[in-house]
């Protein structure tokens, strides 16, 4: 056990970090308001919608749910240029990193989303919509000011939780070369050769994020708790 | 006087079991009808046929002269005419009770925000509750939130009122509160349809009484007829009076 830390190395490398933190920051947060944007439309299709609609959008949630990301960002990453090519027919058509990684997380997490959102839309008592309805609310109309604003209250645990996990999977954009923390970390450590100090570190930052995410749940439920009694 | 609601030969099935066979009646402009029997009997069904929350396999209902289960009928326009209480209130739980008041006034009637807010406060006057306003639906008692539920659909204008079964849900004391409600709207003219189990406000305030059994209309007659000579009922009918009123 002779091993010398050096934390200096890291001091002289934290704007660098930093940018892989506001790259991570990024995706999450891009990834999670067009996530939840889309999760929303597809559980509200999956709920209303005719059944082979519905059920083309089961087979969406289950697809992506079943592959696993880093296979999904792969996929992306190649194919999506590939794709775009034959569309646009211009043969140089290059898509970056940074481009497929937000699609990859979008499509992936409105998947996860979607099944959130749509338990949140069955936690809210059937009369809700009644009485909107009775009340001569358009379907979309009670949706918009009765169901989905309860919905939303039910399931914040719940979204919180999937965007904790979002955070840390956020970091297997390292296969695309996309500098988020991780990846910038990981380049300051062998380019400094202190990838332990480090690895450490990033460590320690997903730690607290995550750990502030899991107090917030907490302290969201304590707060229903009491409203309820 | 016009009928404000036709209901003719109506029927339902959910698959194969007949919720509702052939119902026919019908409620006059300024007319107080309750609706009783069993529980399963098709009672809440049938009211909820009138503004189509529940859809019909057979027959036609009339609202005003407007055709309830045509498909070209526009029915989040029939319905805001169409007042419904409901038995668990069903207030909106993250709208302060203003904010109930308001939502379908402006939404629905497009009505401005000054507007509604005076029309609701005007409402809620009338049943007692001006100075609950800015509260949630849980810090009120039963009884209020019932109250609060009537008065947001009476801030809609309806030309008439549904009521599934208002007192059901509530704790003996509120009862009263919500009859009183109801018998004062009553008395100002309001046609009301009521399913209940409430027998003496239907002997005090209702027209007519309408019986229902296993998806029928077993008796249909004037509330002296019904409360008057309950020998002249029909077995089924007798038998459930005796029971509701034997405490």
């Amino acid at each position: 056990m002779g091993y010398d830390f050096d934390w200096a190395s890291l001091q002289r490398a934290w704007p660098y970090l930093l940018q892989g933190l506001q790259m991570t920051a990024f995706l999450v947060a891009a990834s999670m308001a067009a996530g939840m944007g889309l999760g929303t439309l597809l559980a509200i299709t999956r709920i209303f919608a005719p059944r082979p609609v519905a059920a083309l959008v089961a087979g969406y949630v289950n697809l992506f749910r079943s592959i696993p990301l880093i296979l999904t960002i792969l996929w992306i990453y190649f194919l999506m240029p590939v794709v775009l090519r034959s569309v646009t027919g211009d043969p140089n058509l290059s898509v970056g990193p940074i481009y497929a990684a937000l699609v990859a997380f979008v499509l992936a997490e409105s998947a996860y989303y979607c099944e959130i959102i749509r338990a949140g839309i069955g936690s809210v008592r059937a009369g809700q919509m009644q009485a909107a309805q009775s009340l001569g609310m358009s379907p979309w109309q009670a949706m918009r000011h009765v169901i989905l604003p309860q919905a939303f209250r039910n399931m914040t645990p719940s979204l919180i939780n999937q965007t904790i996990a979002l955070l840390k999977d956020t970091s297997l954009v390292y296969v695309i070369s996309l500098n988020d923390f991780l990846g910038a970390a990981s380049k300051v450590g062998q380019r400094d050769g202190r990838v332990v100090e480090v690895y450490i570190l990033v460590a320690v930052v997903y730690l607290v994020l995550c750990t502030a995410g899991a107090w917030w749940i907490t302290w969201l439920q304590r707060r229903k708790a009491a409203a309820a009694i | 006087m016009n009928a404000m609601i036709e209901i003719n030969d109506v029927s339902k099935w959910y698959g194969q079991f007949a919720v509702l066979t052939d119902c026919s009646t019908h409620v006059r402009e300024g007319e107080v009808v309750v609706v009783c029997g069993p529980s399963g009997s098709g009672k809440s069904t049938l009211i909820k046929t009138v503004n189509a929350l529940e859809p019909i396999q057979r027959g036609s209902i009339t609202v005003n002269g407007i055709q309830v289960c045509d498909p070209k009928t526009d029915l989040p326009k029939l319905r805001s005419r169409v007042g419904m209480v409901f038995q668990h209130f069903e207030l909106f739980p993250h709208l302060s009770v203003m904010e109930n008041l308001v939502l379908a006034q402006v939404q629905v009637l497009k009505r401005s925000h000054a507007e509604a807010v005076e029309r609701g406060l005007r409402m809620l006057d009338r049943v007692g509750l001006s100075t609950h306003k800015d509260k949630f639906p849980g810090q009120l008692s039963g009884g209020q939130q019932q109250r609060v539920a009537i008065a947001r659909a009476l801030s809609m204008d309806p030309i008439v009122m549904l009521f599934d079964e208002p007192t059901s849900a509530l704790d003996p004391e509120m009862v009263g509160e919500v009859l009183d409600v109801m018998v004062k709207l009553a008395r100002e003219g309001m046609t009301m349809m009521v399913v209940t189990h409430e027998m003496g406000f239907a002997r005090q305030v209702s027209d007519r009484v309408i019986f229902m059994d296993q998806g029928r209309i077993v008796e249909d007659c004037s509330s002296d007829e019904f409360f008057g000579r309950p020998e002249s009922r029909a077995p089924r009918a007798q038998d459930f009076l005796s029971k509701i009123l034997a405490h």
